[in-house]
């Protein structure tokens, strides 16, 4: 184990599976001669040459549209994007290219590609580039998204993201780089997409979180014991597919939810989740399921605001006790 | 640390259970894993074993007792640590609970008591707190009863009146903890009447009503009753009846029997067996109807009903069709052995696809069943007997038995049921027909 930052964790994954795998490559602005916009990249450069890392035009369309014809042909790119924000100039490539590829050519073309990038809010980067991206990927189906939350999940969910056949979106939080964690040094250590992880056991509330949340909801949950409540949190780390099971193991034992998010709260993956704890664990539930997300307003900037945007630990508090029947 | 032992579920259907006999007494060392006590089901005596270490300090309930799902029972803990908490909390709940009624029986119209009184005074005026928090009645002014999915699913399998409870959630929402709580207040058992002495000694009033005597129904016969207005109400029955000549079924089992006296094969189990090979010819019959789909059955799984000491139960014997004469024969006597004693596993007594009920053993001629649903027929076998019938324009002896058939007419008509009977006696009138 060593004990290094998520940017660290996300780096050595990248070389890790570009020296075990000639056919991976990045691609990206700024992925080369500058080492990354948030130096993810740093080193791979100079490392694996300028045929295995290449910088990009500002064309988000164009290299998203150049990986999907390179992942047809069998390599397997890795496409940044500086932030996710800039992917939405790229959703044509995503969302009829890659993930429809497999399904409209009758199986013939697997389509190995990752998208990856910083999501989500930053510091006081104001609207367009504080989005949290992850309910729009997930709604198609075609695609698997995942969100880590530690370094040891961004290092081995993003190697089984780059040996996954399918095009995954994998969405790094832009506050979260420079958190650190343990990591196995195992060269062959990954996580496999689509399980989560109980970050934390406990009896009374559930609280589901995902990426910026999982800190949040476990400093709540800190918190929380304090007060005699016994939380678990639940980290689905990939958001499509969904461990719905597992999701639904905990609300079964402890009868309460609250799904914590970033994102806005309509049509997000937290309502998604809602919908399937309702549909599946019913008669587990003693208390509707809450749910806490940003603020439904495009991010503001000033400081202050954008601070009552985000889901803090006191709001978690306050919706545990609220379904745990204590206020 | 010291824990409840509450009364567990041990079967699908148990709502209460008898503690029929501690396997511990009160002092003695007890290991997780380890038989605490016998608890008398609904259908079965199953052990219970401790969920703890420690020392079983206190019993709650004596052997004799019943008492709810989830109740305590008794309390396991260090031999010196102080429960006085635990036994007050679940000895001391009853009490409160006649407290609490007393004092809502107050604005209540001066009605009879009846134990009702208590609901509709808890819904007509709640009664204030001394906490200060008013509760609302959970049937708010719609009538309609506030409840969480979880908490009406508790008070569902611990037979709870949800009527009789007051929420404590928000709007008066009844939840998780209002039903902990009123299954931790154990209700007052009621103690068998003697007979009521309706006469007087020495006197003979006129018209006076005879002398009667209340006893609890037993779990068993509460379940019975509960199975069968389950079936005769929605499942409409209809009857087929037909006789059997049974000389060559009878000779076949002397033969068989004479060959090896252990085997002891009845006429009840070339019965079995013979309706397993005929349900296989007819899968219409080895079906159940269920609602939005009917299910047919890959195997003939026969239930043969047994009576014991206080009721009936039908342990099953699985693909019956599968298994020769002296298995079927084997495997019938010990599953009623062990529902005579009470030893059967859920699993043995439920999931049959046709049942069989013969009550030939006491003379009855013929006689009409009761489905168990969600079977789709019950097959009813009268005595076998010595009659002057017709063959070849003679009259002659013949060893007879008649058969009546009870057909689920949602999934069974007449006419597939009559062809059922028609093989199951072509078959038992030629057993021979077992071998081609």
């Amino acid at each position: 184990m060593s004990t290094i930052t998520i940017r660290e964790a996300l780096n050595q994954a990248l070389r890790e599976e570009l020296a075990r795998d000639e056919t991976v490559f990045l691609m990206g602005e700024e992925v080369a001669e500058y080492d990354g916009a948030y130096k993810v990249t740093k080193g791979l450069l100079k490392e694996f040459g300028a045929k295995r890392v290449i910088d990009t035009p500002i064309t988000e369309l164009g290299f998203s549209g150049l990986g999907v014809g390179a992942a047809m042909v069998g390599l397997r790119p890795v496409i940044e994007f500086m932030t996710f924000n800039f992917s939405i100039l790229a959703t044509d490539q995503i969302i009829n290219s890659a993930a429809k590829m497999l399904y409209m050519s009758g199986g013939q073309f697997n389509i190995p590609i990752v998208f990856r990038g910083p999501g989500g809010s930053a510091f006081q980067v104001s609207s367009q580039h504080s989005q949290a991206l992850e309910s729009w990927y997930a709604y198609f189906p075609g695609i698997k998204v995942v969100m880590p939350s530690t370094a040891a999940d961004a290092k081995g969910l993003l190697k089984s993201s780059i040996r996954d056949d399918d095009p995954v979106i994998f969405i790094e939080q832009e506050r979260m780089y420079g958190n650190k964690g343990e990591v196995p040094d195992d060269p062959e250590f990954t996580i496999p997409l689509g399980v989560a992880d109980v970050k934390r056991e406990g009896t009374d509330v559930t609280i589901v979180a995902r990426s910026l949340m999982v800190p949040v909801a476990l400093k709540a949950a800190e918190q929380l014991e304090q007060q005699g409540v016994s939380c678990e949190v639940v980290d689905p780390r990939t958001i499509r597919p969904l461990d719905i099971d597992t999701i639904v193991e905990s609300v079964k034992k402890t009868n309460r939810v609250v799904v914590a998010e970033e994102s806005h709260p309509i049509c997000s993956v937290g309502a998604e989740i809602a919908t399937q704890i309702m549909e599946r664990a019913f008669d587990y539930l003693d208390a509707p399921v809450k749910r806490i997300s940003g603020a439904d307003v495009p991010m503001p900037y000033a400081k202050n605001l954008e601070q009552l945007a985000i889901p803090d630990v006191n709001r978690i508090v306050a919706a545990v006790r609220e379904v745990a029947y204590l206020d | 640390m010291a824990t409840k032992v509450i009364m567990p579920k041990l079967s699908p259907t148990m709502e209460e259970g008898q503690i029929s006999r501690w396997l511990k007494k009160e002092g003695d060392k007890v290991s997780m894993g380890e038989p605490l006590a016998e608890i008398d089901t609904d259908k079965a005596t199953m052990e219970m074993q401790a969920l703890a270490n420690g020392v079983l300090r206190k019993i709650l309930i004596n052997e004799g007792q019943s008492a709810p799902l989830g109740q305590t029972i008794a309390v396991i803990g260090e031999p010196n640590e102080d429960i006085a908490s635990l036994v007050s909390e679940a000895s001391a709940a009853p009490k409160q609970e006649q407290a609490q009624q007393q004092v809502q029986e107050q604005p209540a119209a001066p009605q009879q008591p009846q134990p009702q009184a208590k609901a509709a005074a808890a819904s007509a005026q709640p009664s204030s707190r001394v906490d200060g928090r008013q509760p609302q009645a959970a049937t708010a002014d719609s009538g309609r009863l506030i409840v969480s999915p979880l908490a009406a699913r508790m008070a569902a399998e611990a037979g709870i009146d949800l009527r009789s409870l007051q929420g404590s959630g928000p709007n008066g929402r009844i939840i998780k903890k209002d039903i902990e709580a009123a299954i931790s207040q154990p209700k007052a058992a009621p103690a068998p009447q003697a007979f009521p002495r309706a006469v007087e000694p020495g006197r003979f009033p006129q018209a006076a009503a005879s002398g009667y005597r209340d006893e609890p129904a037993s779990e068993i016969r509460k379940v019975i009753a509960k199975r069968l207005v389950t079936s005769l109400g929605p499942v409409p029955h209809f009857f087929l009846t037909t006789e059997i000549e049974m000389d060559r079924a009878a000779e076949m089992r002397k033969g068989i029997n004479a060959l090896d006296p252990d085997l002891k094969i009845s006429i009840n189990d070339i019965i079995i067996k013979v309706a397993a090979a005929a349900l296989i010819q007819h899968p219409e019959v080895n079906a159940s109807f269920q609602e939005k789909f009917i299910r047919y059955y890959e195997h003939a799984d026969v239930g043969v009903a047994v009576a014991i000491e206080d009721g009936l139960i039908t342990p099953v014997v699985r693909s019956a069709d599968q298994k020769s004469l002296s298995e079927i024969a084997a495997e019938v006597r010990e599953l009623a052995e062990r529902a005579r004693s009470r030893k059967l596993k859920p699993e043995e007594y439920t999931g049959a696809s046709f049942s069989i009920s013969n009550l030939g053993m006491f003379g009855i001629d013929e006689f009409t069943a009761v489905i168990n649903p969600p079977e789709g027929a019950i097959l009813a076998v009268g005595a076998m007997s010595a009659k002057p019938v017709v063959r070849d324009n003679e009259i002659v002896i013949r060893q007879m038995m008649r058969v009546t058939m009870s057909c689920d007419h949602r999934v069974i008509d007449g006419a597939t049921g009559a062809k059922f009977l028609q093989t199951f006696k072509k078959i038992l009138e030629n057993p021979l027909y077992l071998v081609v």
